[in-house]
């Protein structure tokens, strides 16, 4: 596709570049180019930086402090920071819970939480899935029993993201039982900071530590803190659930993927040259850049709607699939196109400061825990299959 | 004449290695083994030289009994506990290569200790550059009195920081790429001019780095001519890790199909749910069909016509990378995130099926092989 830009859309792009060139800090640009760990400052200070501009939250209602652009901004905003390295936003205060408490919650809802998502000083994590409620979400146990001004929260959620840096959880969980599970779920948010609330760490294949366990015992959670009404939490989740599957079609992180690899590739020896040379592997190269491409017109016609304000619907689904699915491709070429470097496991070499020389080329380190890591993402934010059930069921009508 | 059966000796071997694996190689033993310095348990390394497996595919003048097959029982057994101890690399990589070059005073030497266990050694052939070309050796080995002095980078030496014996290939004549003009030689670690980085390895064992400046070298074989030796110890290498990704996607699909009995969503066991099943019969297909080959064509391995050896090693190779791809994919997301954790044991044969793809030649590696033998 050639796009031609105006001169305003130009003007745009040289603008959002200065500004990435002026205020993003070179060694979180470093950890993002090359694969590293990242702390949460790094997330924090570029979300920072970016309010400052009215740049964080660009996709909300300008009421809320959105940046009001056309989607071909947001399409060269995307494109811009991603190749600067910039990091990308955790979806979880900005991409998941501001739209529910801008489209359900109250006033008070408002004034409380959405400046600090917007402004990046409050993190937030998702309670979602549990032990036992995985794919079928709504199967949630988590219990919310209502004492006064207060609910008395007991259970457990899991795989909660970066929980031990979150500020504020949203929760799915269970004030009804005697009818349609869907029915009996209050969606409430939740200071961590309350007493009887602990975050358990939960090590991952590749070693790291992302996501956690959240025990709840006897956690009081003011009623003023609760979503909409009692036992529609249901309705409030599923709208959420739409807003983070379209955030998942993650192309600029594909497009940076693919140039990594590409990179990869041009520094592998292979019989006749480079491997980037290599015309089986350029095929390879060749064909998920196609389905980069393929999900990013998809993604470009979304966006329209989504600017016209229309709400995501099952089609965030197919995206959710393709997206995932790129991104599993993107990192199991990455193995093969590093051959037996990707055995060493090194993991202090993720950390920046560590100076030591690497075990092999300075980019392997990295490669394997994320081909690990990123079998998760056909898993999470409801499991691939999930997305298909609902394509058949909303979409096809099966 | 083709037979499936093992012979009784091989249905020995199997019966001991598999009981022992069963009864004595629980999961925590072995992940805290694999954390352990040296990756592996040198208690365990006596027993399986007390049990006989560290003779298996070596010279019965060595001592040593059982080919490419006796091999495969052993690897896949090994595959099912996710054996960390340095069998491959001590005795089929350095082992069998001593068997196959070195004169017989050398192999009466090295190999006599190996197989008592008194001794682990490691091949150091790959190079920063060289990934699966087996002949870009560009270390180098010059004569210096009545011995050889060595320079150079080996890259990913499996269990190099354990071994008291390293077989090193280096270049005494030619240019890197060329297959003449490649030398073996016994190098001791621990002498002057070897520096050897030892670091774990993403599937639980460890490998070493190991730098080579003006280190002394013995000569093992024929000078200039061990390309051909050091191919064969590849092809075998290969085909011993077929048969190990065997036995670790036994493992996968019996844990999958465990889980898929017990695991409940929506009210019914999720094995119920006809998506699923299909993709279970998948990967069932997928294992069964990497066995036949390998049931098939194991034996190819010892063959001495080079063009059949190697059309049945990439052929394994091929076919045992394609199906551990979807086992191994399959079983973790059919799991779901439990199957993500490293408590878990699925994601650890996991990651050993995914290292196994990047070794000894990859899918593409051997296709290219193949096409050019069936030419």
């Amino acid at each position: 596709m050639k796009i031609t830009y105006t001169a305003e859309e130009e003007s745009f792009r040289q603008s959002v570049r200065a500004f990435v060139e002026a205020e993003l800090d070179p060694g979180t640009r470093k950890k993002v180019l090359n694969g590293l760990n990242m702390s949460k400052q790094d997330y924090v200070g570029w979300h920072g930086k970016l309010a400052t501009r009215g740049w964080s939250c660009p996709h909300w209602p300008q009421e809320h402090g959105g940046a009001g652009w056309s989607p071909m901004q947001h399409f060269i905003f995307d494109e811009e920071t991603s190749n600067a390295g910039a990091p990308g936003m955790m979806p979880f205060g900005p991409d998941m819970v501001a739209p529910v408490i801008w489209t359900f919650g109250n006033e008070e809802q408002k004034k409380q939480h959405l400046p600090g998502i917007l402004s990046g000083e409050v993190w937030w994590c998702q309670g979602y899935s549990e032990p036992n409620s995985g794919s079928d979400l709504a199967s949630l146990r988590t219990k919310a029993e209502r004492q006064g001004d207060h609910y008395i929260v007991n259970g457990g959620k899991t795989w909660t993201t970066l929980a031990q840096w979150a500020d504020w959880m949203f929760c799915l969980t269970r004030t009804d039982s005697s009818g349609k599970k869907q029915e009996g779920i209050t969606f409430l948010l939740i200071d961590m900071k309350t007493p009887g609330i602990s975050v358990h760490p939960i090590i991952t294949m590749e070693g790291g530590h992302e996501v956690n366990q959240v025990i709840f015992d006897n956690v009081k959670v003011p009623v003023a803190n609760r979503i909409g009404e009692e036992n529609k939490g249901w309705t409030y989740a599923k709208f959420l659930l739409g807003y983070e599957r379209s955030g998942m079609a993650g192309i600029p992180q594909a497009k940076r993927a693919l140039a990594r690899l590409r990179a990869i590739a041009a520094d592998q020896e292979d019989a006749d040259g480079t491997l980037a040379e290599n015309p089986r592997f350029r095929r390879k190269m060749s064909d998920v850049e196609i389905q980069i491409v393929t999900l990013e017109a998809t993604m470009l016609k979304l966006l329209a709607q989504q600017v016209q304000g229309k709400t995501p619907g099952p089609e965030a689904s197919f995206i959710k699939i393709r997206g995932t699915e790129i991104d599993q491709l993107l990192t199991e070429l990455t193995m093969e196109a590093v051959g037996p470097y990707v055995a060493p496991f090194a993991p202090e070499a993720l950390d920046t400061g560590w100076n030591e020389e690497p075990i092999g080329p300075d980019y392997a380190a990295p490669v394997a825990p994320g081909y690990f890591n990123t079998r998760k993402v056909t898993i999470y934010g409801g499991s691939n299959e999930i997305q298909k059930n609902i394509i058949a069921k909303h979409v096809l009508g099966l | 004449m083709l037979s499936f059966d093992l012979t009784d000796e091989q249905q020995l071997l199997k019966d001991s290695v598999e009981r022992f694996i069963e009864r004595s190689y629980p999961f925590d033993k072995r992940r805290a083994s694999s954390k352990s310095d040296e990756g592996f348990s040198r208690e365990h390394w006596k027993q399986f030289a007390d049990l006989g497996w560290l003779a298996v595919g070596l010279p019965e003048e060595q001592g040593g009994f059982g080919g490419a097959r006796e091999v495969a029982v052993l690897m896949e057994a090994f595959g099912r506990g996710l054996v960390t101890e340095p069998w491959l690399a001590s005795v089929l990589l350095a082992g069998g290569t001593i068997a196959r070059a070195g004169s017989a005073e050398q192999q009466e030497e090295l190999l006599g200790a190996l197989i008592a266990g008194e001794s682990v050694m490691a091949f150091a052939h790959g190079e920063p550059k060289s990934r699966y070309d087996i002949a870009r050796v560009e270390t180098t080995a010059k004569k210096a009195g009545d011995g050889w002095k060595l320079d150079g980078h080996k890259a990913v030496v499996l269990n190099g920081d354990a071994a008291d014996r390293l077989v090193v290939s280096a270049r005494t004549a030619g240019k890197a790429r060329d297959k003449e003009g490649i030398s073996l030689f016994v190098v001791d670690p621990k002498a002057g001019g070897v520096e050897v980085r030892g670091y774990p390895t993403n599937d639980g064992g460890r490998a070493a780095e190991v730098k080579l400046s003006g280190a002394a070298g013995t000569l093992l074989g024929a000078e200039g001519k061990a390309y051909a030796v050091i191919e064969e110890t590849i092809d075998r290498a290969a085909a011993a890790v077929c048969a190990e990704s065997l036995g670790l996607m036994d493992v996968l699909n019996a844990m999958t199909l465990d889980y898929s009995k017990t695991r409940e969503q929506f009210g019914q066991k999720i094995g119920a749910f006809q998506a699923l099943q299909h993709r279970m019969a998948d990967m069932f297909v997928a294992l069964e069909e990497a066995r036949s080959l390998a049931d098939v064509y194991m034996a190819d391995v010892d063959s001495d016509d080079l063009a059949e050896r190697q059309r049945a090693v990439s052929a394994l190779k091929v076919q045992c990378d394609k199906s551990a791809r979807k086992v191994g994919q399959e079983a973790i997301q059919l799991h779901g995130g439990i199957a993500m954790t490293d408590d878990y044991q699925a994601s650890h044969y996991f990651k050993r099926l995914s290292i196994i793809a990047r070794q000894f030649g990859d899918v593409d590696w051997h296709l290219d092989r193949y096409a050019a033998l069936t030419q």
